[in-house]
C-alpha cells in the first residue's frame, strides 16, 4: 500500500480519468440501447437480428477493437475517443440484452390494460413499459457497468486506460504494490458506481417501496 | 489494413508451423478450456446449492458483481509476479470471467425450475438427492446458457494471455501493437471473434439437445455427442 500512499494525487488523477472513461460508455449505451430495444421489442424478427449482432460485437476482444477503431472514426490512435466508442459499442450490446429480457418481464395483463385505455403504442412503450421494466434493467446496466470500469483497464497497453497504467508500469518495473493499488481502486469505483445505479433503480421504482413496506 | 489481413490469411505458410495460426488456435482454446473447467468447480456447486436452497441469493449475486469488476489484465500482472510466467496466472485471471456468467446461469436454471415438478418430486418421497437430480436435468437449458455466456467471455479476453509472452491468439494483438502493424492486429481480432462464436453456435446446439422435453435427439447428433466434437 506504500505506492498508494505516497502517490495519492497521481492515484486521484488516474482515479478521475478512470471514472470517466467508464462512465461515459454506460451512459452512452443506455441511450443508445433503450431507444432501440422499445423499438425492436415487438417485431420478433428484428429482435433476434439484434441479439445475434449483439453477441458478435461481445466478441470482439477489447484491445483489438481499440487500435482499430481509430482507422474506422479517423481518431489519432493515443485518443481516449477510441476507447470510449469501443466500451459503447460493448455496453450498448450488453444494455440491448437486459432491455428486452425487462421488457420480457412486463406482465403482459398490464400491457393489454394500457392498450385497451387507449394508450397508442409509442406512450405505452414510454408510460407503461419502460417505468415497469426498470428494476430488471439495472441489473442488467450494473452488470454493463462493472463490465465497462474493468475492461478501462485493458486500454492502458495503447496508452489510455486510467488505472489502468499502474498495471502496465508496474508489471514492467516488477511492482506489485502499484498492481494492488491500482486493482483496488478500481473495484473501489466499481462498487461506488454499482450502488449510484441501483439507489437510482431504487428511487425510479417508488411503488416496489410500497409494496415492500 | 484489411488488404495486410488478407494477405496474412492467405499465405498458407502461416497457417502451419509452432508459430502457425493453427497452434496459436490451439493454445486458445487450451487456456480457454482449462479456466472455463476450473470456473464451473466453483461456480456449479455453489450455484446448486443456493439454487436448491434459496439460501445466500444476494450473497453469490455481490460475489458475482465483485468478479467481474476485477480487472483481468491487473490480476494477471500481479499473478505474474508474485507466482512468475506461466499457464497459472492468465488462467487465474480468466477463472474470474468464468464465473459469474455459469453462477448465474446455473442459480436461474435450478431456480426457474416449475415448483409443481418440484414439490410432487417431494411427494413421491424422493430423496434430496433425488430431487436435486430432477431440478438439475430441467435445469440444464439454464446452464447450457451460462456456459455460453462464460466461453465468450473467456475466449474474448485470453488474449490477454500474450501480454506475459504467452502464446494463443493474443500474440498477433500485441505483436501488432509493438511493431505497428494494425493489420496483424486485424488477423487475432478476427480470430478471435471467428473462435468464439464458432464456440458458441456449438454449445447452442448442445443447449437444444438438452432441453427437457425436447425432440429425442437424432441419431447423428446423438453420435457427435458422444464422439465429444462438441
Amino acid at each position: 500500500m506504500n505506492w498508494a500512499l505516497n502517490n495519492f494525487s497521481r492515484l486521484m488523477e488516474l482515479f478521475w480519468e478512470h471514472t470517466v472513461l467508464a462512465t461515459i460508455p454506460t451512459v452512452l449505451g443506455l441511450l443508445i440501447a433503450v431507444p432501440l430495444g422499445l423499438l425492436l421489442n415487438d417485431g420478433r424478427s428484428g429482435r433476434r437480428i439484434a441479439v445475434a449482432l449483439a453477441s458478435v460485437a461481445f466478441t470482439i476482444p477489447s484491445l483489438a477493437l481499440f487500435v482499430t477503431i481509430p482507422t474506422l472514426i479517423g481518431t489519432q490512435i493515443l485518443d481516449p475517443i477510441n476507447v470510449i466508442a469501443a466500451l459503447t459499442l460493448y455496453s450498448a450490446a450488453l444494455t440491448l440484452r437486459s432491455v428486452f429480457d425487462s421488457l420480457d418481464a412486463v406482465d403482459s395483463s398490464v400491457r393489454d390494460a394500457a392498450q385497451a385505455s387507449g394508450f397508442s403504442r409509442l406512450s405505452r412503450a414510454v408510460f407503461v413499459d419502460l417505468p415497469l421494466a426498470v428494476p430488471v434493467l439495472t441489473a442488467g446496466l450494473r452488470v454493463a457497468c462493472a463490465t465497462n470500469v474493468s475492461l478501462v483497464s485493458v486500454g492502458a497497453v495503447i496508452g489510455v486506460g486510467g488505472l489502468g497504467e499502474l498495471f502496465t508500469s508496474g508489471y514492467q518495473r516488477s511492482y506489485p504494490d502499484q498492481i494492488f493499488a491500482g486493482i483496488l481502486a478500481i473495484m473501489v469505483l466499481a462498487f461506488i458506481l454499482d450502488r449510484l445505479i441501483a439507489a437510482a433503480g431504487w428511487l425510479l421504482t417508488p411503488w416496489e417501496r410500497a409494496h415492500a413496506g | 489494413m484489411l488488404a495486410d489481413m488478407f494477405a496474412y490469411f492467405a499465405e498458407a505458410e502461416n497457417w502451419l508451423g509452432d508459430q502457425g495460426i493453427l497452434i496459436r488456435v490451439g493454445q486458445h482454446l487450451w487456456y480457454s478450456f482449462i479456466a472455463v473447467v476450473l470456473g464451473a468447480v466453483i461456480a456449479v456447486p455453489a450455484g446448486i446449492y443456493v439454487g436448491h436452497t434459496g439460501r445466500g441469493q444476494t450473497l453469490i449475486v455481490t460475489a458475482a458483481n465483485s468478479l467481474r469488476a476485477i480487472p483481468s489484465l491487473g490480476l494477471m500482472t500481479l499473478l505474474v509476479l508474485f507466482m512468475g510466467l506461466g499457464l497459472l496466472p492468465p488462467v487465474l485471471a480468466l477463472v474470474t470471467l468464468a464465473v459469474p456468467p455459469l453462477l448465474a446461469g446455473v442459480y436461474s436454471g435450478m431456480r426457474s425450475v416449475d415448483r409443481a415438478v418440484v414439490d410432487a418430486a417431494w411427494a413421491m418421497g424422493m430423496a434430496r438427492r433425488q430431487v436435486i437430480g430432477v431440478e438439475l436435468r430441467n435445469a440444464l437449458p439454464g446452464m447450457v446458457a451460462g456456459l455460453r455466456g462464460a466461453a465468450l467471455q473467456v475466449i474474448a479476453t485470453a488474449m490477454i494471455a500474450a501480454y506475459v509472452n504467452l502464446g494463443g491468439i493474443g500474440r498477433y494483438i500485441f505483436d501488432g501493437l509493438a511493431l505497428y502493424d494494425y493489420g496483424r492486429v486485424l488477423v487475432g481480432a478476427v480470430l478471435v471473434t471467428v473462435l468464439a462464436l464458432t464456440v458458441d453456435g456449438l454449445l447452442a446446439v448442445v443447449g437444444r439437445l438438452v432441453q427437457p422435453g425436447a425432440k429425442a435427439p437424432s441419431r447423428r447428433a446423438a453420435k457427435t455427442l458422444r464422439a465429444g466434437t462438441v
